[in-house]
């Protein structure tokens, strides 16, 4: 489980792009990835094949948890890449996300790496008392301490997932059945699991899976789900789903599965209402909208031992901690500097807007998209600001890998990478800026664009203030801020004129920079957008 | 086309580009940037999809003559024959 942002600490795998086999390249796409704030397609890391996958869907696991195996070339084989190993957790300062997937590594060397890794990283014996008395497996577990140490919390907490609390009963007969206690709602006293939701959860395993097998267990990964999986773990296969034509029609418009959206119509069919509310909902493929499920639809169309679903107030309650934690450990780390500068846009926007009397429709230029080409080129200009603080220095990014802070409908905030932007042609960033918004509030987010943005831009232009001095995401070391264009009096020539004008904030790492490289920075900015024609 | 058409094709262009929003609660009159709170990206993708489906040809001057269900009506049945 890769890393997909420095505020995400583990992510619920919701589907596999492959299967064993299949031959995968370096940056395709393998597996879909929900964490807190966004459903993420998880690029490959190595070039090689499937061998096997490890973590089943629905199954939530920490970063640095393996989720399959591939086995690399021949020449890639023979050198086990410990760095990828799957239990080196790279802690999310590092900025950089953890490998994908598994090294290229076959089986036999992803499981000696991490025993090394033991040896040297738990040193408290109480961890591994603990770790021994829970039956938690070490060499899967992601330490969350300092430089990925394992600690105590790390290794309570696996024991909790590893063994959900059941009866003596209920345990024997989910081994006779073959049911995962893991994905089974308890309703005892204390969330224990009794033996009538075993028998439940079997009869719909049998009653679901073609054939009447129920499913095995879940293989791998020695860590159960804490929080089970929100999504069916038994496909519905040819279920049919209830819904309207119209609704199917808007449903494969949207790319929303239908499976996954609760109806409202009669016999709870999905109606195009429904299906709206679904793409509207961040989550809309994925979990905001089972919560409302009525028991029947979930017993025909969601494994009914799905756990604890959660609702979009969990949901967002999950958005909300993720960026409070980052927020509060920016707060608390960075010490922010700001400046503030007033941009004239005259010569922008009387540019621009011959551009798009030139122009049809879908290649119309926004003046959101100049401000992001100016601050990405400005951004290239002034390196210092463009990159992360790790290990206490600066690493300048590979490129400017532009963050576009993008609200969710929902509420929330998501900040994706627009790649080497400083590069992109206007037309090109502004095609960039429509996929990557669209795929942001559509929940399919690819694994790359959310890890490793080298400095962030918010614009709140459309909202009415004129400035924003924002809060920097860690590790970058400076966020870019633009307020709404509004109509001023300036003096222009020894003449008052009235200018469409904004305002240009920086917020920036003091460690990093000094308010000199800052100030430089702006006065780029102010300088490009004067030559719209040369953006 | 006349004004109930236009009204017509208007919301359905801006249910199409803005999926989820609420349309039908809307004020003929009403600033529906404010009230659905698109952004310009949102109104740009609005604009296309209207432009698409009435095949009428709208500039960013017309932008201020589409602020409400009302004006847009107004405007696209000025325009579509």
């Amino acid at each position: 489980m890769p890393s997909l942002g420095a505020d995400m600490d583990a992510g619920v795998l919701q589907e596999w792009l492959v299967g064993p086999g299949d031959a995968v390249r370096k940056g395709d796409p393998v597996a879909v990835v929900e964490t807190a704030k966004s459903t993420i397609e998880v690029e490959c890391f190595e070039t090689g094949t499937v061998e096997r996958l490890i973590v089943e869907p629905g199954t939530t696991v920490p970063v640095g948890t393996p989720l399959a195996v591939i086995a690399g070339e021949p020449a890639m084989t023979a050198e086990p890449v410990v760095t990828t190993g799957p239990a080196e957790s790279v802690p999310p300062a590092a900025g950089r996300p953890a490998a994908p997937a598994p090294s290229g590594a076959p089986a036999a060397d992803a499981t000696l790496a991490p025993v090394a890794r033991d040896v040297r990283d738990v040193r408290s014996p109480l961890v591994r008392r603990l770790a021994k008395a829970g039956g938690v497996d070490l060499t899967t577990l992601h330490g969350s301490g300092r430089g990925g140490v394992i600690t105590r919390a790390d290794v309570e907490r696996a024991a909790g997932a590893a063994a959900p609390t059941a009866t003596p009963a209920a345990r024997r007969l989910a081994a006779e059945l073959g049911v995962d206690l893991s994905r089974v709602t308890g309703r005892g006293s204390r969330g224990t699991i009794r033996v009538a939701e075993v028998r439940k959860a079997a009869a719909a395993l049998a009653a679901v899976v073609p054939g009447g097998r129920t499913e095995p267990p879940a293989a791998g990964p020695a860590r159960p789900p804490a929080a089970a999986p929100p999504r069916p773990h038994v496909r519905p296969g040819a279920a049919r789903i209830r819904a309207t034509p119209l609704a199917r029609r808007v449903a494969a418009e949207l790319g929303v599965d239908l499976s996954t959206v609760p109806g409202t119509g009669e016999c709870a069919a999905v109606r195009v209402a429904d299906v709206r509310l679904a793409a509207a909902t961040p989550r809309g493929t994925g979990l905001g909208p089972s919560a409302p499920r009525t028991p029947s639809a979930a017993d025909s169309a969601a494994g009914p031992t799905t756990v604890q679903l959660p609702g979009a107030d969990d949901r967002s309650t999950a958005m909300r901690r993720a960026i409070a934690d980052l927020m509060s450990r920016s707060k608390r780390e960075i010490p922010h500097y700001y400046l503030s500068t007033t941009v004239d846009l005259h010569a922008a926007l009387t540019w621009m807007r011959e551009h798009n009397r030139r122009s049809p429709l879908p290649e119309r230029l926004i003046p959101g998209a100049l401000l992001l080409k100016a601050a990405a080129v400005a951004a290239r200009q002034v390196p210092e600001l463009n990159g992360f603080w790790t290990d206490g220095r600066f690493v300048p990014g590979s490129g400017v890998h532009l963050g576009v802070a993008v609200a969710l409908r929902g509420g929330g905030l998501i900040a994706p990478a627009l790649h080497d932007a400083d590069t992109l042609k206007l037309p090109e960033l502004m095609a960039a800026l429509k996929d990557l918004v669209a795929r942001t509030r559509k929940g399919r987010l690819r694994g790359s664009e959310t890890a490793d943005p080298t400095i962030t831009v918010t614009s709140l232009g459309d909202q009415g203030v004129e400035a924003v001095f924002g809060v920097i995401y860690p590790p970058q070391v400076a966020l870019v801020g633009f307020g709404r264009v509004v109509e001023r009096p300036c003096a222009v020539g020894g003449l008052l004129g009235v200018r469409p004008v904004v305002t240009a904030t920086l917020s920036a790492d003091h460690r990093a920079t000094d308010g000199a490289v800052g100030a430089r920075y702006l006065a780029a900015v102010d300088h490009l957008l004067q030559r719209p024609e040369e953006l | 086309m006349n004004r109930a058409q236009a009204m017509t094709v208007v919301k359905e262009s801006l249910a199409q580009a803005v999926p989820g929003a609420d349309i039908e609660t809307l004020a003929p009159d009403e600033k529906f940037r404010d009230a659905l709170e698109l952004d310009s990206l949102d109104f740009l993708s609005f604009v296309e999809v209207l432009a698409e489906r009435t095949g009428c040809r709208i500039d960013e001057d017309d932008y201020a003559d589409l602020t409400t269900l009302a004006d847009g009506a107004e405007l696209i049945a000025g325009r579509v024959p």
